[in-house]
């Protein structure tokens, strides 16, 4: 038989159908319903893994969420490529490829296990830190070949072939766990008709009862969790999601849940219909209520050689032969300190294998389980417990001693006990993660002896989630949960017609932790609390010894509940451990903090669709498509794409070649300055201002006065915060007494919207104004150059005498024969026109534009050449030429700043603050290099003295620099301290490659300070 | 993620709607020339960071675009209270405190937790 560890008969397997996959690249058989560690188990393969630092070899130990050692990587092709699977939590499909991710060679024969026996003594807590921290350059080289030995998986280097959704619900009550108290939860809250979403991480529902041993209604405990699944499945408006992990628990009942779709079927999702679906789907679920029915994990015993293969959790064992018709093994050793370890004995030896002895813990154990055991003839060795277990890759003897609890001490002869499974329990650890999510500590209840969530408004735990066990109980405390969840969603409470499950009698458990061994902690053979960070009890009474006495320290420095595992198997095994180095108690010495996600989710099923072109939207103006058209390259500002530069083709040696952006942009200039160019400016901000108060409000938020601007007129205005900084610069124009248009630069339209909405709404509602932003309904051109007025007199019917139509002015008429706003108002110093036509006839007018400017050398320009042209006439860029720290003084434009005005506008107050007056602060002034041919780095620092020691006091930077061909050489505006007083100094610009370039300082207006060419 | 109640709208909505702007009812002076510059200062710079009960300012961005404001408790992060600019808000650190103070035994953390309240400065 292919399965050595199959039963012939049991379990919820389909032994019709036979399923093939490969583990580390050998072919095994398993069957529909099986996990991929519930195969390799019926396959008889021990060792799934290297541990990660000691590289031991592990197996399976648990058999669900909480494996600590099964962890693979699947896929068969490079593209899916899926880490860190619990092969625990994997449902095994036909051709399923999985590899262990540790070992080298390979698991079976590791040569980093050499390092780990040889150096096991040698490596404890803090290993790394303390033996590869010196010297700290090589820290790098170090890091990758640890990192390379103790991997836990690798991502593909392949891109995603998968899609993955995100989806956004409400519900009633969310019920986390569909086991008996999840299944009556959600039936009480489904049953008075909320909207209830029940989910569970299994393939299947019904948690423990698939495992049960116990009846309901004198039928198996899974016929009564088909009952109630098929009534949830008819009620309306109950979902159930299998597969599905509710893994965080955010503010305000705010749960992920991370459902996968199609990851039971293949590595990359299968196409149905000739379409993909979709592999994982991230559910965001505002919930009413949320009970929290996820159950408890069993706790192992910490004893030496515990994680030798072969090592597993009682309850595990159980789960295996009752649900998967797998017995892990042949002779078995049960360690327990409860009643609830018995069952896996029971199980064990009606599987027809041999139980050798079950070491219960307890002087006196006497419940229902106990005496089921010894009327099977099984021996319960009372007071004992495995102190250790030994063997190579498998277990081969279990040491049974009598111990002393209290003493911590064996206090008997040892007996050596030949068999091959040794299944332990210590008791029950409720899962309390999701609860934690949301920053509430868990408590600890000495009755329990576990920790029970703390009260986390609206939520509700129920069942083994605040530590009721007995199924009878589960299944009335879930119900109680739900209908009163239900109750506070405005629901009628429901009465409970509980179904009939025989109470056992039970006895008491007693807390075990760590078993003491013969020798002491620190000399003892390993006793693994950890098992995935490996990390062991004599690791943590080390650390202890060390001063680390807050557990969160312990933590750190153990790794102990760190990574993928977040302490599920260890966490209180180790805390107890802690408290018992420390002299304290378990809730003196508290627990960690969890934290989301409870399991491994994928970046895809986080990221959705919000990856390639739908990462993030992208805008683009009217004229967006003749840019493409004419060969533009594009820059990002913001979210809109804008033209960058306009590369045209030239000729070369060898045919044609495009032009560099250096030659794009020479050239473009010179069209400017010379002729006309045309630049499209529509993702400028454009906010309509209407009311009555209009112009008292612009008055307040600007710096300069507003108002005597006439309709008809345009301004330029700084704005500040009230820490008289320049955040904005623009300029507004009046269209009407109480109507104003107000530009913002491209990035800050929404930031300034804000800005005047929140001084209206917050410190001056009596003011009767307005705001909208109408940036995307008009389009901007801006026609520019000497010979702008000749093309524009070409298509328009505004009059534009330099008398009648002056700079700064605007005009209402027709341009292309399309209602237009044109505006007088220059960003390059030349005579400009900035046409506004509504967004929708912008590509007609743009055309027409071009049509008649050839002949006069229309050309068409991008964002590189507007900044060079601006930066010639010293026209800042608020956020690249300020940056929050830069006054209207320091800019050196007191002629935009109204001191005399009646109100004290935003920003004013601070300017009279002693910091803000000091006549050393960074004022901007231009650079021009020495050498022509150099163009200053954007950001260098400016230093007055270069033979200064290092480090040399910094004086300023630089903010904008660029080579402008007209001027035929490269300048530079910057801030230096004092600047404004040190006009035709020298300056000094050290660079990283030991250059340092002079400069001089002069006036940041390079070009007609007069302003004459733009007044034309 | 805070799931806010919006008093313009009605309606409650996800945080990514809103805008967080800082502590509520912080009044910018009558006539700003005439304070100290130690008084510009506080009001410009100086915010409180309390370790419960905690007015706020948010603006409903991408909804309705109204600032309101919002009593926030800031270790449990529950939203006490939302109400309309210009109004007052009816649950305070004092009333909380006292209220707290009597629901549990708890007094002397509620103590520690108002002398938290007075802010940096203290």
């Amino acid at each position: 038989m292919s399965q050595p560890n199959r039963l012939k008969t049991g379990g919820r397997v389909d032994r019709s159908r036979q399923l093939t996959f490969t583990f580390n690249g050998q072919r095994y058989q398993g069957h529909p319903g099986d996990t991929l560690a519930s195969a390799l188990l019926a396959n008889g393969v021990d060792i799934v893994n290297r541990s990660f630092k000691y590289s031991r070899p592990r197996g399976i130990v648990a058999a669900g969420a909480e494996e600590p050692n099964g962890i693979v990587q699947l896929g068969s092709s490079e593209a899916g490529q899926v880490p860190n699977v619990r092969a625990t939590q994997q449902a095994l499909y036909q051709n399923l490829s999985a590899r262990s991710t540790n070992g080298w060679p390979n698991v079976q024969r590791d040569l980093m296990g050499l390092v780990g026996k040889l150096g096991g003594q040698f490596m404890p807590p803090g290993f790394y830190y303390k033996t590869f921290m010196a010297p700290a350059s090589m820290w790098l080289t170090y890091e990758k070949y640890i990192r390379k030995a103790a991997g836990l998986g690798r991502s593909p280097t392949e891109n995603d072939a998968d899609i993955y959704d995100h989806r956004h619900q409400h519900c009633d009550v969310l019920v986390v766990g569909a086991g008996p108290a999840g299944l009556s939860a959600a039936l009480a809250a489904g049953r008075a008709g909320a909207r209830v979403i029940l989910v569970d991480e299994q393939e299947e529902m019904g948690g423990s009862l698939l495992s049960s041993r116990e009846s309901i209604d004198d039928a198996p405990a899974t016929t009564w969790a088909e009952k109630v699944l098929k009534e949830l499945s008819a009620l309306e408006d109950v979902t159930l999601m299998p597969r599905t992990t509710a893994n965080g628990y955010h503010d305000h009942n705010f749960v992920t849940l991370h459902e996968r779709c199609t990851e039971h079927l293949a590595d990359i999702a299968p196409h149905v219909g000739g379409r993909r679906q979709v592999r994982s789907r991230m559910h965001r679920v505002r919930a009413g209520q949320v009970v929290l029915a996820s159950g408890a994990h069993e706790r192992p015993l910490v004893y030496a050689g515990n994680d030798v293969p072969g090592n597993m959790l009682a309850g595990a064992v159980s789960t295996y032969i009752r649900r998967y018709g797998v017995v892990p093994g042949n002779r078995l050793v049960l360690a327990t300190s409860n009643d609830d370890g018995y069952r896996a004995a029971l199980d064990w030896s009606e599987a027809g294998r041999e139980v050798v002895a079950i070491a219960d813990a307890r002087q006196n154990p006497d419940g229902e389980l106990v005496e089921q055991a010894r009327a099977k003839g099984i021996r319960v060795i009372a007071g004992s417990a495995v102190i250790e277990a030994r063997g190579d890759k498998r277990v081969a003897v279990a040491k049974v001693a009598k111990i002393d609890i209290e003493g911590f001490k064996v206090s008997g002869p040892v007996e050596e006990l030949a068999c091959d499974t040794i299944a332990s329990s210590g008791g029950f650890s409720p899962v309390v993660h999701l609860a934690s999510h949301t920053g509430s500590r868990p408590t600890w209840n000495e009755e329990l002896l576990g920790f029970v969530p703390s009260p986390v408004k609206g939520m509700t735990p129920t069942g083994g989630a605040h530590g009721v066990y007995a199924l009878g109980k589960v299944i009335a405390d879930g119900f109680k949960a739900g209908s009163a969840a239900g109750e506070a969603c405005g629901f009628e409470r429901q009465d409970a017609s509980l179904p009939k499950v025989d109470e056992r009698r039970e006895g008491a458990a007693v807390a075990l932790y760590q078993v003491p061994h013969q020798k002491a902690t620190l000399r003892g053979p390993k006793q693994f609390v950890d098992m995935q960070n490996d990390v062991t009890a004599a690791a943590i009474e080390l650390a202890t010894r060390e001063g680390f006495e807050s557990i969160e320290h312990v933590k750190r420095y153990t790794a102990l509940g760190f990574g993928t595992d977040q302490g599920k198997l260890g966490n209180i095994n180790g805390m107890a451990i802690a408290a018992r180095c420390l002299g304290r108690t378990i809730p003196e010495v508290g627990t960690t903090v969890f934290r989301p996600n409870y399991t491994p989710v994928s970046f895809g099923a986080i990221v959705g669709r919000h990856c390639g072109e739908l990462f993030d939207p992208e805008r683009y103006t009217a004229m967006h498509q003749w840019h493409v058209e004419n060969g533009a390259e594009f820059e990002d500002v913001g979210q809109w794409k804008r033209p960058w530069y306009f590369p045209q083709k030239r000729r070369a040696e060898n045919g044609e070649r495009l032009e560099t952006m250096h030659e794009a942009v020479a050239r473009e200039c010179s069209a400017v300055r010379e002729k006309v160019g045309i630049l499209d400016a529509s993702t400028l901000g454009k906010i309509d201002i209407q009311g009555p108060d209009a112009r008292e409000f612009l008055g307040r938020v600007y710096t300069n006065k507003w108002a005597k601007l006439a309709p008809g007129r345009v301004r330029y205005g700084l704005m500040c915060k009230d820490d008289g900084m320049v955040f904005d610069d623009g300029t507004t124009s009046c269209l009407g007494e109480n109507h104003f248009l107000m530009t913002t630069s491209t990035g800050g339209a929404a930031t300034v919207l804000e800005w005047l909405e929140i001084w209206h709404q917050t410190e001056w509602p009596e003011l009767d104004v307005y705001f909208n932003s109408v940036t995307d309904h008009w389009a901007t051109m801006t026609v520019t150059g000497p010979e702008a007025r000749k093309l524009m007199a070409e298509l328009t019917d505004i009059d534009l005498d330099k008398d009648s139509f002056k700079f700064m002015d605007w005009h209402e008429g027709n341009v292309a024969g399309v209602p237009a706003r044109v505006f007088r108002i220059s960003f390059t110093g030349e005579l400009a026109y900035e046409i506004n036509v509504q967004a929708n006839y912008a590509m007609h007018v743009w055309k027409k534009l071009f049509a008649h400017g050839d002949k006069y050398g229309l050309t068409p320009y991008g964002t590189e050449t507007m900044h060079v042209l601006r930066a010639e006439k010293g026209f800042i860029i608020a956020g690249q030429d300020t940056d929050g720290s830069v006054t209207p003084e320091d800019l050196g434009m007191h002629w935009a700043i109204g001191y005399d005005k009646p109100n004290s506008w935003i920003g004013k107050r601070a300017l009279t603050r002693p910091d803000t007056k000091r006549t050393d602060r960074k004022q901007m002034v231009g650079l021009k290099p020495k050498d022509p041919s150099v163009v200053l780095e954007e950001g260098a620092q400016v230093v007055f003295d270069p033979n200064h020691a290092i480090p040399m006091p910094m004086k300023g930077h630089v903010t904008s620099s660029y080579y402008s061909p007209t001027l035929q050489s490269g300048f530079a505006l910057a801030v230096v301290k004092g600047g404004h007083q040190k006009m035709g100094e020298t300056v000094y610009l050290p660079m990283v490659d030991g250059q340092v370039h002079e400069a001089e300082i002069v006036s940041p207006i390079f070009l007609d300070p007069k302003g004459e060419r733009q007044n034309v | 993620m805070f799931y806010i109640f919006c008093p313009y709208c009605g309606e409650h909505r996800e945080e990514e709607e809103f805008h967080p702007k800082g502590q509520a009812h912080i009044s910018r002076p009558a006539d700003p020339e005439a304070t100290s510059d130690e008084e510009w200062g506080d009001y410009l710079f100086f915010r409180d960071n309390p370790r419960g009960v905690h007015h706020e300012l948010w603006v409903h961005a991408v909804g309705c675009r109204k600032f309101f404001n919002i009593t926030r408790h800031t270790v449990s992060y529950e939203i006490l209270e939302v109400y309309k600019m210009g109004e007052q808000p009816s649950i305070t650190a004092e009333h909380y405190a006292a209220q707290q103070g009597a629901a549990s035994a708890d007094k002397e953390r509620n103590a520690s937790q108002a002398k938290h309240q007075e802010g940096v400065r203290a």
